[in-house]
């Protein structure tokens, strides 16, 4: 079926290790590009907060790595569904690749939300439940980490890792939901809420949030060569590939 | 799809809809110790336990801030928009801590009207503005106000 080959494309270590490499350049200009225009205006040339000042400026890492922390885990999730149920082998591949920078994501997000809470709070941790949630979040992920790595067999690693890859996608709404649901320190939302955050501030916020999702998709597919790599060693095609870019290195 | 997929699927999708339904029954059972605090309206309705460490949270009451001349001690109201209750603190507030901002206050009831403060965080909410933009909000509000007592008074 037509409109099913971009999916057995990607399903395909070759297809997609040999087209990854010709991405990689172009989306490492855009991430460059996005990354010094939104440092520029959020850092330098964006207002101040009329009640928080300069520490307002800690929302435009906060808010992308904050977000990227969420939907990496529901890929996650999803790619092991896809994985479980077509038993695709890039997709168990892809949720290796993810688990890493989901987890530097999310502590990043309680790293840089414990240094705004600092300065507006007065206070770096508080057990509400925004907090207590994206913190489980990290356990999650680290927890997908070491579950996949104990085991020797490879194919059950990967399935005993996507269950808990899945089951764990239900913390992701709650997450979501928490400042909602429940009164927290954390407040409500508001890159979602229509004229929450002024034109000025929320300019710079969009083009960081870009910046950071072409920087999560770099470093995914990066990991995902290297996760091709360990796993199609002994494959021809992968070995005629190195074969190929080591005899380019030599002659240049 | 083949059959033995679409079995695998919809019982991966079945197995993560009734655990979703376990945890949010769960998460509904304890709603009241998820809050990470109480109002003002469920501490003066005796929801909130006495002479025991709990978090209350508010906004700070326009004009109740009293502060003591020759210490850090400071009474002021917090309110829901439904009960008032007073919040007694010595120690520094935070910098965000002003009339009409929302707080989070930890500490001891003494009575279901007053909470004796360890801690005081302050709230912050989801607006975010350049300080002209504030002012000028402000002043557009106070210009509101006053033309419509104006017109109140004509009447």
């Amino acid at each position: 079926m037509a409109s099913w080959r971009w999916f057995h494309q990607l399903g395909s270590p070759k297809w997609f290790y040999q087209k990854s490499a010709s991405w990689l350049p172009w989306l490492w200009v855009a991430t460059a590009i996005l990354f010094a225009f939104g440092l520029y205006y959020s850092l330098w040339n964006s207002p101040v907060d009329y009640q928080q000042g300069n520490s307002v400026r800690i929302m435009y890492i906060h808010v992308p790595v904050a977000a990227l922390s969420m939907i990496g885990y529901l890929a996650m999730a999803i790619c092991a569904i896809i994985g479980l149920v077509w038993k695709m082998k890039m997709a168990f591949m892809v949720t290796r690749a993810i688990a890493p920078v989901g987890a530097a994501m999310t502590f990043l997000a309680l790293f840089t939300g414990s240094m705004w809470g600092i300065p507006t709070w007065g206070t770096w941790w508080e057990w509400d439940a925004r907090l207590t949630s994206e913190l489980l979040l990290l356990f999650l992920y680290l927890g997908f980490i070491a579950l996949h790595s104990s085991f020797a067999d490879r194919s059950k690693a990967d399935r005993s890792a996507a269950v808990l890859a899945i089951v764990g996608a239900i913390n992701v709404p709650i997450i979501y939901g928490s400042v909602k649901w429940w009164n927290t320190l954390h407040q409500a939302y508001s890159v979602t809420k229509r004229g929450a955050i002024d034109p000025q501030m929320q300019t710079p916020l969009f083009i960081m949030i870009g910046a950071f999702y072409l920087l999560f998709a770099i470093l995914v597919i990066v990991r995902l060569r290297l996760e091709i790599m360990s796993r199609e060693g002994k494959s021809q095609w992968l070995q005629a590939e190195v074969l190929a870019n080591r005899s380019v290195g030599v002659k240049s | 799809m083949k059959a033995h997929r679409k079995k695998k699927l919809l019982t991966i999708l079945t197995a993560l809809a009734l655990l979703s339904t376990a945890i949010g029954l769960l998460l509904y059972a304890i709603r009241d110790y998820a809050d990470a605090f109480y109002e003002p309206s469920r501490v003066v309705n005796g929801d909130a336990p006495l002479n025991k460490t709990i978090r209350v949270g508010g906004l700070v009451t326009a004009g109740s801030v009293k502060r003591s001349s020759d210490s850090l001690y400071v009474e002021f109201d917090i309110t829901d928009n439904e009960e008032t209750i007073t919040i007694t603190f010595d120690k520094s507030l935070p910098d965000l801590f002003r009339e009409g901002q929302g707080i989070m206050a930890e500490g001891k009831l003494i009575d279901h009207k007053t909470l004796k403060a360890s801690k005081v965080l302050a709230k912050h909410d989801e607006q975010y503005m350049p300080p002209e933009i504030a002012a000028t909000l402000k002043k557009s509000h106070q210009e509101g106000v006053k033309k419509m007592t104006n017109q109140g008074d004509k009447q």
